[in-house]
């Protein structure tokens, strides 16, 4: 079947009030953003809440695809649009049938089902109205069908039929990605680890139209180029996504040495994830960013026990920290993580600095004033070591 | 300085290699099989790479077959030559220490429903010739044991296997993986009795994708793939002119002045060998060091008599309570490349056979690296490399995990 267009629908933006028209601009700016990079000629038209996508030379497969990556979409429609005549005039009742005629021969190789026209008239000069020309062409299916039979309430297929300036015929709906286009939000900062949780974290909360900066804490020469590259090729998966994301590259090995020798090495792990979340708050701040986002989930290790996110979560200003995978369990983060074609990245076996000196048995119920008593410790030099990773902090701008 | 000891895993091309390389892939880019001109002239570089790799196997040139590089040339070997045999016997021998081009190939025709003995090695990575003669029974068709041992840089004793296996039946066909072994042996296959010697271009200073096979005339194997019949249907497919235009020329530099550069390569060796053990404590060289042979105990003629039962080029060092891979990096960081002894990770505990099969403490298993030189390594280059183990090995030794 050779559609024309696509008809996008959204479903939390059509209920937003006076700024509904700032959503839908963005949801057009992230449209424009990917199907920039497909083959193919497109236009994008915003009528009476509904966008439309015209289509020439594209490949369908490859636009669809691109298309569920736009958070906003909720459902994309593969529509074959039929023109005005050169008198300006569409077809005729009878024309019109055979038209959706051509349409369901098109899509359905299997007839045996059941079905429903519905027709909406908005050029109320055409003859007939909405609910007679869905009768009439109805009836022509019938015809041209015999195996089809009429089912108005559950029907198999729903054939959607605008009479507009031109006619849209479709019945397809795929589903998008939901949630709010990017850029409705404002920014956050994401801790990118090379797991399986972080980037589905960061996925999430760029759902809800954030823009991603992300910061990975890089340890040579205990983590090698190899962990390094597939944490960016994970902020590329994200970007594919929300378009461009600034991941910063902290080398934090010095500062993981020094908790190293001056604390007690089974609250290692607990301390240095402190100093992450201090690391990242400042970075936050300075890029403008509202938020930080972490892939935790209560109790997954010993670090993320209720005791230890209290214990991370104290170190962190005013910024609030986004946990959007709280109370997932692992299975439902790898579900997310293989629909957004992560995992595969994610599971590659590198060891990230969370790793590398991890104890035998860390404290899984860190008693704050213990932490804190034991982080005086590190007081003669650790701001100096901070300042020196935020002051060599490596940049980079990943696009898809 | 960029100092490159990873040479076992591959080399630098010649500058006279790649240059026939561009001249065959730009001028001339004839297929070797077309009747007119263009292949004549293609046809002739295949011959004169042919006639350079025999000069220094003392072979002839239809006893080369050119393939993709060694994996395929064991395959081709160990398959192609168990299934021309099989009606004679199902039992094939090889060692626990081989390449998985080699020891992957024998499971495949352990499922075909041959029979496989794998031979135990010493603390020094070699088999036991007795063990060898033991092995061989009536049905055994084909035994494969490598010159080099890749990781390690253990010799095989090949002569003397070779006298064994056709002194009990002239008919099995031995096979050597000579894939770290060509271009720092003198390897005449007729003098060694092999019958099918795989070796790979690129730890020649070749092309990558090219390696051959040497098959001794009247010996009967079957091809593994089939096609347009190239090279006698042993090995179809359009010939890598390119590829082997510059395999012949790495072959033919690779033994100029040889015996002069592998002197080189063994001083270098014991230069650093001695150097490691001088510097560093808790260290042990894999293949010298035994249970029962201590380098420190050695005196420096002993020393050098045993490195010189050892490949030229190959040095593995155990460095106890250091990560391989966080050595590897910190070396990486002073632009000395190496690679580490076992692939191991905390997630995929990958233990290699070799470092298994020489009974090294387990404790080392993950803390063992492979520097492995080239003609071109220097002496400034093995000093800066001690200097460098002698800098990180104890700050790392520090930051152990606890």
């Amino acid at each position: 079947m050779q559609y024309h267009a696509f008809i996008i629908k959204y479903a939390e933006i059509g209920i937003k009030g006076k700024n509904r028209y700032l959503f839908e601009e963005a949801l057009v700016k992230q449209m424009e953003r990917v199907l920039e990079k497909c083959e193919g000629e497109f236009s994008i038209f915003r009528v009476s809440g509904r966008i439309y996508l015209n289509a020439k030379g594209f490949d369908f497969d490859e636009t669809v695809a691109a298309l569920q990556r736009v958070f906003g979409i909720t459902g994309i429609c593969p529509a074959v649009c039929i023109e005005r005549d050169e008198n300006g005039k569409l077809p005729d009742i009878n024309g019109l049938s055979a038209e959706v005629i051509k349409f369901l021969d098109g899509v359905y190789t299997d007839k045996n089902k059941t079905f429903k026209i519905k027709c909406r008239r908005v050029d109320k000069t055409y003859p007939l109205d909405s609910m007679e020309a869905a009768a009439e062409i109805g009836a022509q299916v019938l015809d041209a069908f015999p195996e089809m039979k009429v089912d108005v309430r559950d029907p198999q297929i729903l054939v959607s039929v605008e009479i507009r300036e031109k006619v849209n015929i479709y019945s397809e709906i795929i589903p998008g990605p939901g949630g709010m286009p990017i850029g409705t939000s404002g920014k956050a900062c994401l801790l990118l680890s090379g797991g399986i949780d972080s980037p589905v974290a960061g996925y999430m909360i760029a759902k809800r139209g954030a823009e991603i900066e992300a910061v990975y804490f890089n340890a040579p020469p205990y983590t090698s180029e190899r962990a390094k590259q597939k944490v960016i090729d994970l902020a590329k998966v994200i970007a594919k996504y929300t378009g461009k994301v600034r991941l910063h590259i902290i080398n934090f090995t010095d500062i993981q040495m020094y908790i190293y020798k001056q604390c007690p090495h089974d609250e290692l792990t607990i301390i240095m994830r402190r100093y992450m979340m201090r690391i990242a708050d400042m970075i936050a701040a300075q890029n403008k960013c509202m938020g930080l986002i972490t892939g935790e989930s209560i109790g997954q290790v010993a670090s993320q026990t209720m005791e230890s996110l209290m214990a991370t979560n104290e170190v962190v200003t005013d910024m609030p920290v986004y946990r959007p995978l709280i109370a997932f369990d692992k299975q439902d983060i790898v579900d997310i993580s293989l629909k957004i074609d992560a995992y595969e990245t994610s599971i590659l076996p590198y060891e990230d600095c969370c790793t590398i000196f991890v104890a035998k048995h860390p404290v899984t119920k860190p008693r704050l004033e213990v932490i804190r008593s034991h982080e005086h410790r590190l007081d003669e030099k650790i701001d100096e070591l901070v300042k020196t990773a935020l002051d060599t902090d490596e940049i980079l701008e990943l696009e898809v | 300085m960029e100092i490159y000891l990873d040479n076992s895993a591959t080399t630098k091309v010649f500058g006279d290699v790649s240059e026939i390389c561009v001249k065959v892939m730009t001028e001339d880019y004839g297929n070797a099989s077309s009747m007119h001109h263009k292949g004549v002239v293609a046809e002739k570089y295949l011959k004169d790479a042919a006639d350079k790799i025999a000069k220094t196997l003392k072979a002839k040139p239809k006893e080369i077959l050119f393939t993709s590089g060694g994996t395929e040339s064991d395959n081709i070997a160990i398959i192609g030559g168990a299934k021309a045999h099989h009606r004679e016997g199902k039992h094939l021998i090889t060692t626990c220490i081989e390449h998985p081009a080699v020891l992957n190939s024998m499971k495949y025709l352990e499922e075909q429903g041959f029979e496989v003995t794998y031979l135990p090695v010493t603390e020094e990575g070699i088999i036991d010739t007795d063990e060898l003669s033991s092995a061989i029974r009536e049905d055994t068709i084909l035994v494969s044991i490598m010159a080099v041992n890749n990781e390690i840089g253990s010799l095989m004793p090949i002569a003397e296997a070779g006298r064994i296996i056709h002194s009990a039946n002239p008919r099995i066909l031995f096979h050597v993986d000579a894939v770290q072994g060509y271009g720092k042996l003198n390897l005449n296959p007729k003098q060694l009795g092999i019958d099918l010697m795989s070796v790979s271009g690129h730890k020649i200073h070749g092309p990558k994708g090219i390696g051959f096979l040497y098959i001794k005339d009247g010996i009967r194997i079957v091809p593994i793939t089939y096609g347009g019949g190239q090279q006698g249907g042993m090995r179809s497919g359009t010939l890598n002119i390119p590829g082997i235009a510059g395999l012949g020329r790495a072959a033919e530099e690779s033994y100029a002045g040889f015996a002069d550069k592998i002197d080189k390569l063994y001083i270098l060796k014991e230069r650093l060998i001695k150097g490691l053990t001088e510097e560093l404590s808790d260290i042990r060289i894999n293949g010298i060091d035994t249970s029962d042979r201590h380098i420190s105990a050695l005196s420096d003629e002993e020393l050098s008599e045993v490195i010189r039962k050892t490949a030229p080029h190959i040095i593995s060092v155990s460095v106890k309570g250091v990560r391989a891979e966080v050595l590897l990096h910190a070396l990486e960081d002073k632009e000395i490349y190496v690679s580490a002894g076992s692939a191991c990770s905390s997630n995929h505990p990958q233990v290699s056979g070799t470092l298994k099969a020489i009974c090294l403490p387990k404790e080392l298993y993950d803390s063992t690296v492979r520097i492995s030189m080239s003609e071109f390594t220097t002496d400034k280059e093995i000093d800066e490399t001690v200097k460098a183990f002698k800098e990180i090995v104890p700050m790392l030794r520090e930051f152990s995990r606890r």
